[in-house]
């Protein structure tokens, strides 16, 4: 067991799957010698080798479709886009190449490749280096979509991605970074496709993902501490494939639900979900679906502005508080 | 086989291929048309009729196992690599026995068991793509070359610029190929580019060198291709080579091309690259008889395989959801 | 802090303090082993929660109590009044370990591709009362399930809406609630399976009825069991020589072991009338022709269609009819008219190889048939050897109500006779 910060689980992640699988290849911007500008993969181009570890110009078009084309040919490579914010540069291969080549060619083609993505705000980088675009990539079919919130999350799901043999967009938060948690020893393999109740509550339950995972943590300790009310926190991890059997077991237990979503208001992944749960989990309903998300605006710069904008532990419980008191 | 052919650096083997594999594009083509024509052939269909030379010379070329993209233009490169006639024919007319079961369409003919690793309908997406390919024979040692094909439209979008300058710097095994036919889509391309030759005089800005060939002289064409093939087996990196062209018919079928000068299409037409090759043919000793023989051969074959697709039947609704993802299903949850 | 006595289980009511591990004056820490436990289903070692003394015991070892029983004090100390814990990192798996997955995804659930949800087939009325008043989808379906009249509920929720709880709160049939003789509801049920790999069936129109009147006849009527070996021999070769004359017909009909049996219960009935009866509460219906119900499995249940007036009709009659009636059953095609009402049913296992079994009456009936598979046994003959005889096991159901012991045995022979002598299918003796 060892505490290990969400960046280093990265770095380690993906070099428990270079060592295991030598067609695993790593690009990006500033990753090898630099060990990429969060830091997230030192000591990667040190342990592989510069054949392995390729830094790359400012090309996230190039970037993307030689991952692809590599992955169609035999490799597994890992591409990173520095900011999640960058997508929206390369696209055409999140929306168009990538997800859509196995179908169109019947089956004949395959893209298992994992684009990680620094994602999320927080950090005060202004409005085009700060969102959270998970919800993009979940409305692509033929994409799977993965956002660890912990340490221990981010190897483990990391594996999975890899060792996945469709395209898989893996969001790392920008602001977990930094943070710490406890990792077992050894190889560590996840699932994709399942949720994990971090929290068991009976009053409501609250979806979250990644950065909104330790605020709705925190809110959950002071919903029960200061109000009685005892909350269940799922953290969602896979939006795609998504666990949705956990999370309709959690509404017929607690028939209360809460999302927490950086993404801005209109479309955020918690939308999806809701609909869902209005859908198939109706008669488990007894109030209505809030959504605690950030507003539809672009994000602000400053710190004070950014911090009023993006959901709080604070605003989350008094959403909660709110809707479940009369 | 004449014992009167010349010998010289392209056998009379190949060049028979090359005649035989640019009428075969052309009858294909042509027979594509015809049944648009008929209401047969679905959607949307990009002919290539005029620039047959290119697409066989580049693949006549090919070694076993090297790997062609191209663009949604694409039924002479997937059938110039082997690919048979009633598959692309089927997959136009939207048929069970299509390439890929009228799953994908015209303008995503893939084949990768024929090396043909797919066509694709986004202007630029596959040059990185091709790139990524090219990197990966580099990774492990292989010798494959993977081999471009694009328009002349294409060199100004911002993907053409990322894979050209890619491929330079870290060597790649590919070829670039703007086909370069003059028109952007209903444009000139010289009312939209900054430089003369679209593909060639970008070239520099990447370190590689200045390449523009005769595109509807198919000898030109191979030899080009061989020598660019050596230098990325080599290990000396990409080529860019820009082959002059015409298509004879609009952009796509929706387009009856009334953009173009008057007599431009007669100019281009007596420089029909398998006219030009068939004469040299003759020429060089090959007996009438012989060609004959090809081209009622290709005659055949675009009959039989249009028999076989007119009496296939229609793509079997179970496919629908099937193979989003690697499970083969299309499941995104539980 | 009152210590109590844990449930432990489902089922569980009660406990026995089989040791304690602190003694009366002990400081204790959260964490520490405080008494162990023993229950009808296991035994337990229970840890303090909160850090002080223990400064009062209040049940001894080997007692028994209630669940919730306040089995001892700890008096706090100043420091322990934090109950709830930080909110801890994401729960870690042990080193070394690989996760396990958890519920794959891959497992289809049948859903149709172009919604890929599950929309509740199910519905419970209006989301507003005939006043206006709102009524959460929950709180609809307690309702409904339970036969509660919303007109006369408060609502406690906002706007003065109609909620789960002040439908519980209002719930004074206690037989009617979704929950089980324990406490446990639903939820409760769905929880303890939550780490199960399973599949969540939705209940149909079928198994709801299914459910509903199996439970009611099991929880009103007074069943008795009355069991006899039946020997098949001579209907066997009854039935065999049946066959090969009706070999001859075109439409390749034959006679089944089930056909005979259904005959020979009419006849039975014909000869115990006072078997034939129904249940009325303040009356019973002596009924005056057989309309014998035969228990059909289908797909995801089972219906007993009703073949009416066995007594008039042919074997070769009832034997077409039943095959009808079996495959309008299977196609989910019977209209009430064909399943509903009857004098007696027939539930036939012996195919599966059940030896013998007990079957719930279909109410309004007041009798039910469970026919076991037939077997070889050694039976002592007329001259005092051992032989072999074709037997199966047949057990009657009977409502206590309407019908007595020695009714029931007299049916039951009749019935037995009819089969061993099978001339009395079509004779009357």
């Amino acid at each position: 067991m060892a505490e290990l910060t969400y960046r280093d689980a990265v770095a380690r992640g993906i070099a428990q799957e270079m060592a295991r699988d030598p067609d695993v290849v790593l690009i990006g911007e500033d990753i090898a010698k630099a060990g990429g500008v969060f830091k997230a993969t030192v000591g990667l181009y040190e342990q592989f080798g510069p054949r392995r570890v390729r830094d790359t110009p400012i090309s996230e078009q190039a970037i993307l479709g030689a991952a692809m084309g590599a992955a169609m040919t035999g490799l597994k490579p890992i591409a990173e886009i520095m900011f999640a914010d960058f997508a929206a540069v390369c696209w055409d291969y999140f929306a168009n190449e990538f997800p859509k080549s196995r179908y169109m060619t019947n089956g004949q083609v395959k893209t298992p490749l994992v684009v990680r993505l620094g994602n999320g705000g927080g950090a005060r980088f202004g409005a085009q280096h700060s969102q959270s675009v998970e919800n993009w990539c979940m409305m692509i079919p033929g994409l799977k979509v993965v956002v660890p919130s912990s340490p221990v999350d981010v190897i483990g799901l990391m594996a999975a991605a890899v060792r996945d043999p469709d395209p898989v967009i893996f969001l790392e938060h920008k602001s977990l970074y930094a943070t710490k948690g406890e990792v077992p020893d050894g190889e560590i393999v996840d699932t994709l496709g399942t949720a994990k109740i971090l929290r068991h509550g009976k009053d409501a339950t609250i979806l979250a993902l990644a950065l909104m995972v330790p605020r709705a943590l925190e809110a959950a300790h002071r919903l029960h501490a200061e109000h009685g009310i005892d909350c269940e926190v799922i953290d969602v991890r896979s939006l795609v494939p998504l666990d949705t059997q956990t999370i309709l077991a959690s509404v017929a237990r607690t028939h209360r639900v809460f999302t927490v979503e950086e993404n801005p208001r209109l479309c955020g992944w918690g939308a999806e979900l809701m609909s869902i749960i209005a859908d198939e989990a109706f008669y488990d309903l007894d109030g209505p679906l809030v959504r605690i998300t950030t507003p539809h605006i672009p994000l602000p710069a400053a710190d004070v502005l950014e911090d009023l904008v993006i959901p709080s532990s604070a605003r989350i419980v008094e959403t909660v508080l709110r809707t479940l008191s009369n | 086989m004449s014992k009167k052919i010349a010998p010289d650096d392209i056998s009379a083997e190949v060049r028979l291929e090359l005649y035989r594999t640019q009428v075969r594009l052309r009858e294909a083509e042509q027979r594509a048309f015809d049944l648009f024509l008929q209401n047969l052939v679905k959607g949307t269909s990009h002919l290539s009729l005029g620039q047959e030379a290119i697409a066989a010379g580049f693949a006549v070329a090919m070694q076993k196992g090297d790997l062609s993209f191209c663009t949604y233009r694409g039924h002479a490169h997937t059938l110039a690599r082997g690919v048979p006639v009633e598959k692309v024919l089927g997959e136009l007319m939207s048929r069970d026995n299509g390439l890929m079961r009228g799953k994908g369409g015209s303008m995503h003919l893939t084949s990768v068991e024929h090396g043909v690793m797919g066509s694709y309908a986004i202007i630029g997406a596959h040059l990185p793509i091709a790139c990524g390919a090219a990197w990966r024979a580099q990774y492990r040692g292989d010798s494959d070359v993977s081999v471009c094909f694009f328009g002349d439209g294409t060199t100004n979008i911002g993907a053409f610029h990322e894979a050209l300058n890619f491929a330079a710097i870290w060597k790649l095994p590919v070829v670039f190929v703007c086909e370069n036919n003059l028109y952007m889509e209903y444009t000139p391309i010289a009312d939209v580019t900054a430089v003369e030759h679209p593909a060639a005089d970008r070239a520099a800005a990447y370190g590689l060198e200045r390449i523009i060939i005769d595109g509807n002289d198919a000898d030109e064409v191979l030899r080009t291709a061989r020598s660019a093939y050596e230098r990325a087996r080599r290990g000396d990196g990409p080529s860019l080579i820009e082959a002059m062209t015409y298509r004879h018919s609009g952009h796509s079928r929706a387009d009856p091309a009334k953009y173009r000068p008057e007599g431009e299409l007669e100019r281009w037409k007596e420089r029909d690259p398998i006219k030009m090759y068939r004469a040299r043919l003759l020429k060089l000793g090959v007996s009438e008889t012989v060609l004959n023989a090809i081209e009622q051969e290709i005659k055949d074959e675009i009959e039989a395989a249009t028999v076989a697709c007119k009496a296939a039947p229609p793509p079997s609704t179970d496919i629908i959801f099937t193979d989003v993802y690697a499970d083969g299903g299309w499941a995104w949850r539980n | 802090m009152d210590i109590l006595m844990p449930q432990l289980g489902e089922t569980v009511t009660e406990g026995t303090v089989s040791l304690w591990v602190k003694s009366v004056g002990d400081t204790v820490q959260p964490g520490d082993p405080l008494f162990e436990i023993e229950t009808d289903k296991s035994s337990m070692e229970i840890p303090a929660t909160c850090a002080g003394v223990l400064t009062e015991i209040r049940v001894q070892k080997g007692v028994v109590v209630a669940v919730g029983t306040v089995v001892a004090i700890i008096t706090e100390t100043a420091t322990s009044g934090q109950r709830d814990s930080l909110p801890s990192a994401a729960p870690v798996p042990a080193a070394g370990s690989i996760i396990a997955p958890a519920v794959a995804v891959g497992v289809q659930r049948q859903l149709d591709p172009h919604q890929a949800v599950v929309t509740p087939s199910e519905h419970y009325g209006p989301g507003r009362r005939a006043d206006g008043v709102a009524i959460t989808p929950l709180a609809r379906r307690l309702a409904s399930v339970a036969g509660m009249d919303l007109s006369q509920l408060k609502g406690t929720g906002p706007k003065g809406r109609i909620t789960a709880r002040d439908v519980a709160a209002s719930d004074t049939k206690p037989s009617a609630k979704p929950v089980f003789a324990s406490g446990a509801v639903v939820s409760d049920i769905v929880a303890l399976y939550a780490d199960v790999p399973h599949d969540v069936l939705p209940l149909d129109g079928m198994r709801k009825a299914i459910a509903r009147r199996l439970l009611e006849s099991k929880q009103t009527i007074p069943h008795f069991y009355l069991t006899v070996p039946v020997f098949l021999d001579a209907l066997n070769t009854l039935r065999a020589d049946a066959n090969t004359a009706l070999s001859e017909r075109a439409d390749g009909q034959k006679l089944s072991v089930t056909d005979l049996i259904i005959k020979a219960l009419a006849v039975a009935l014909q000869q115990v009338p006072e078997a034939n009866v129904i249940w009325a509460e303040d009356r019973i219906l002596q009924l005056r022709r057989a309309d014998i119900g035969i228990a059909v499995a289908i797909e995801g249940g089972l219906v007993t269609p009703v073949i009416r007036d066995v007594g008039s009709k042919s074997v070769t009659t009832v034997s077409a009819e039943l095959k009808a009636l079996a495959s309008r059953a299977r196609g989910r095609k019977l209209q009430p008219a064909e399943y509903q009402g009857g004098s007696i049913a027939i539930s036939n296992l012996g195919m599966f190889g059940v030896q013998e079994f007990s079957a719930i009456i279909n109410p309004p009936q007041s009798a039910i048939l469970a026919v076991g598979a037939a077997q070889r046994v050694a039976v002592e003959t007329d001259t005092g050897g051992v032989g072999f005889a074709s037997q199966m096991t047949v057990t009657l159901s009977c409502d206590h109500r309407a019908i007595d012991g020695a009714v029931g045995a007299r049916l039951l022979a009749a019935f037995k006779s009819a089969i061993e002598h099978p001339l009395r299918l079509f004779v009357q003796f």
